[in-house]
């Protein structure tokens, strides 16, 4: 796995924890039973590893038994040219510890599709879309995976690397559509010209 | 939620609330029974930009709501990617371009935390004083537009001639009225001089009476109240599983503010109310948000106070990340260069880091993640206005058309930070 948030261990210096044992986090023992790795985000976040076909129990459990009952965001990291392309990232809320958690699930290029988490949060609906729009991750069991933010029937997915940053889609539309304006011409024998 | 915060409950003893007061339409309403499919904007006036609602109504009710956003969708985040950590300052200014300066503080502080940068304590200070102000200008505008809207036109000059003198204040700080960027990492470009300390004296001396005249034409406002009130309720459950932040949350009831529960920017020095809504209909966020104008000016003249004995730099001398002055650029090679590094190669230590802050909107939040280049690997713009939209379906079915008007206003979103 490569992973972004290993600073700390790597480094062992910066570690959060600085001496002893490490306090166990409040919404372990919510998660007995659960494979997950844990880290610790550049920020100080408490970001969990998890792989996909668990990542749907683990947030599940983090609502019902951990409290977390805001889902802030659901997005995803394009890391390209690295192995496993796409870290989606789920950040969530507890407001009744005010405490915040990262869940990131690594998907790979080819494969990118994991379990929508809207049913647990309705709130994550429109996000996940979203993010389905800029790097389609396609979110199973979603109830409404339709484009966010582009128009239906675009073709790509802007947010991966190899988008270009000064995009390529309007040319093609206008080409297509003087194509098109060209070929009535031609079948009008220019009386229309 | 969390047992420290205190605040007052708004009361709502204007009128006394009696339900089923609206005429039920649907028995004599000759459009009942068939389906219409009306489109509302992207260029109706009421939907607060390029929003398009497609409504599908029976009669006069609201059957469905299909928000359809992304008509000022520009790839900010795709932009901050190709444009590097230090060029993308103006971008944030469109995002929510009624509060570019709150917004400008958001990504400073996510980059400072990501980056481990410690700000000035003076800056702090300023740059509360300036979130505040923010805040002001953001909720004057969605006191003037819902004003407009319903029906009270003269609301829209009232709140607008005070969102004026604060652009003089603005323009007088940044030279600018909009789109300021003033903010840097590590602090903001300048201080605060005596003139425009004096200005913003002023503004804030005058300003609890020309809030008193609004609140005196609208909270007692029978019709005011009549389309405000019992109109798109959310309850605290709801609101918390539909992500909403902000006044929008705490109209409903939930005691959450970012200023108190993570304390950033030195808000923890503050003594302020955080105001919060016993309904959750339109007509508490109305009371939650014109208590935040004067809870905001209340924080803003203690941040004025707070100038006058904190004093020092407003910006960190670090090259790695700051710009050198611009008369040193023109006279030494050494800071030209470092001028060019900051502007073209500008890195920040490999990780993600999150920063949200209490924008007037709800919670405005960035997560960035940097792979110790020069290329920003993810820049990710939280916007509060999304959740809200995302709200309008659940709130709006079952409704009258004309509560429409009221429920877009009251959610308070702007495009720019919506489509992104």
């Amino acid at each position: 796995m490569t992973s972004n948030d290993t600073r700390p261990e790597a480094g062992g210096a910066a570690g959060p924890q600085p001496d002893g044992a490490p306090a166990a986090p409040r919404w372990a023992a919510a998660l007995s039973g659960l494979e997950y790795k844990q880290l610790v985000g550049a920020d100080g976040m408490a970001t969990l590893e998890v792989a996909r076909e668990h990542l749907h129990a683990l947030l599940a459990a983090l609502k019902e038994r951990a409290g977390f009952a805001m889902c802030t965001l659901v997005t995803a990291v394009d890391h390209y040219p690295k192995a496993p392309r796409f870290a989606l990232t789920h950040q969530l809320l507890s407001l009744e510890h005010n405490e915040r958690l990262r869940v990131r699930c690594w998907l790979r290029e080819g494969d990118e599709h994991a379990p929508s988490c809207a049913d647990l949060w309705p709130g994550a609906n429109w996000s996940e879309r979203e993010c389905f729009d800029m790097f389609g991750i396609r979110f199973d069991a979603h109830p409404d995976l339709r484009r966010l933010l582009l128009p239906q029937g675009y073709d790509h997915h802007p947010l991966r690397k190899e988008f270009p940053h000064a995009g390529i889609e309007p040319d093609r539309l206008y080409r297509q559509w003087d194509k098109q304006r060209r070929a009535g011409w031609n079948a009008e024998e220019g009386a229309t010209r | 939620m969390s047992g420290a915060q205190s605040g007052p409950t708004l009361t709502r003893q204007v009128f006394e609330y009696t339900p089923g007061t609206r005429p039920e339409l649907d028995h004599d309403d000759p459009l009942h029974g068939e389906l219409l499919k009306l489109n509302m904007g992207p260029q109706h006036p009421a939907t607060h930009g390029v929003l398009r609602l497609g409504v599908t109504l029976d009669g006069e009710r609201i059957v469905d709501v299909d928000p359809d956003v992304g008509f000022l969708h520009r790839g900010k985040e795709k932009s901050c990617e190709s444009l590097g950590w230090h060029k993308f300052f103006p971008h944030t200014d469109r995002l929510d371009y009624v509060q570019p300066l709150m917004n400008n503080i958001g990504y400073a502080l996510a980059l400072e935390k990501l980056g481990g940068i410690e700000v000035p304590p003076r800056a702090k200070v300023v740059r509360v004083l300036l979130m505040e102000l923010s805040r002001i200008m953001a909720h004057l505008i969605y006191i003037g537009t819902l004003g407009i809207d319903l029906g009270a036109v003269t609301i829209f000059f009232y709140s607008f001639r005070q969102r004026e003198e604060l652009y003089k204040v603005v323009d007088a700080y940044t030279g600018h009225r909009m789109n300021n960027t003033y903010v840097r990492i590590g602090g903001v470009y300048a201080d605060v001089d005596e003139k425009v300390a004096a200005m913003i004296e002023k503004f804030l001396a005058d300003f609890p009476a020309a809030l008193d005249e609004i609140d005196a034409m609208l909270t007692r406002n029978r019709i005011w109240y009549d389309r405000n009130r019992g109109i798109g309720v959310i309850s605290k459950e709801d609101a918390v599983a539909m992500s909403l932040t902000g006044p929008t949350l705490r109209g409903s009831g939930v005691n959450w503010d970012l200023r108190r529960a993570q304390p950033y920017s030195g808000y923890e020095e503050y003594d302020f109310d955080v105001p919060v809504g016993s309904v959750g209909d339109c007509y508490d966020r109305y009371l939650v948000r014109m208590t935040e104008m004067r809870e905001a000016a209340k924080i803003a003249k203690q941040a004025l106070d707070k100038l006058k004995t904190v004093k020092g730099d407003v910006l960190i001398e670090d090259r790695r990340y700051v710009l050198p002055p611009k008369d040193l650029v023109h006279s030494s090679m050494e800071e030209l260069i470092f001028q060019f590094k900051v502007v073209t190669d500008m890195r920040l230590p490999r990780g993600e880091a999150y920063h949200g802050i209490e924008s007037s909107k709800g919670e405005l939040g960035f997560l960035v993640a940097s792979d110790g280049t020069s290329k920003p690997l993810r820049c990710h713009i939280r916007a509060p206005g999304l959740m809200n939209i995302q709200a309008l379906p659940m709130l709006a079915k079952g409704r009258l058309f004309s509560d429409m008007v009221s429920l877009i206003g009251s959610m308070d979103f702007v495009m720019g930070e919506v489509d992104r």
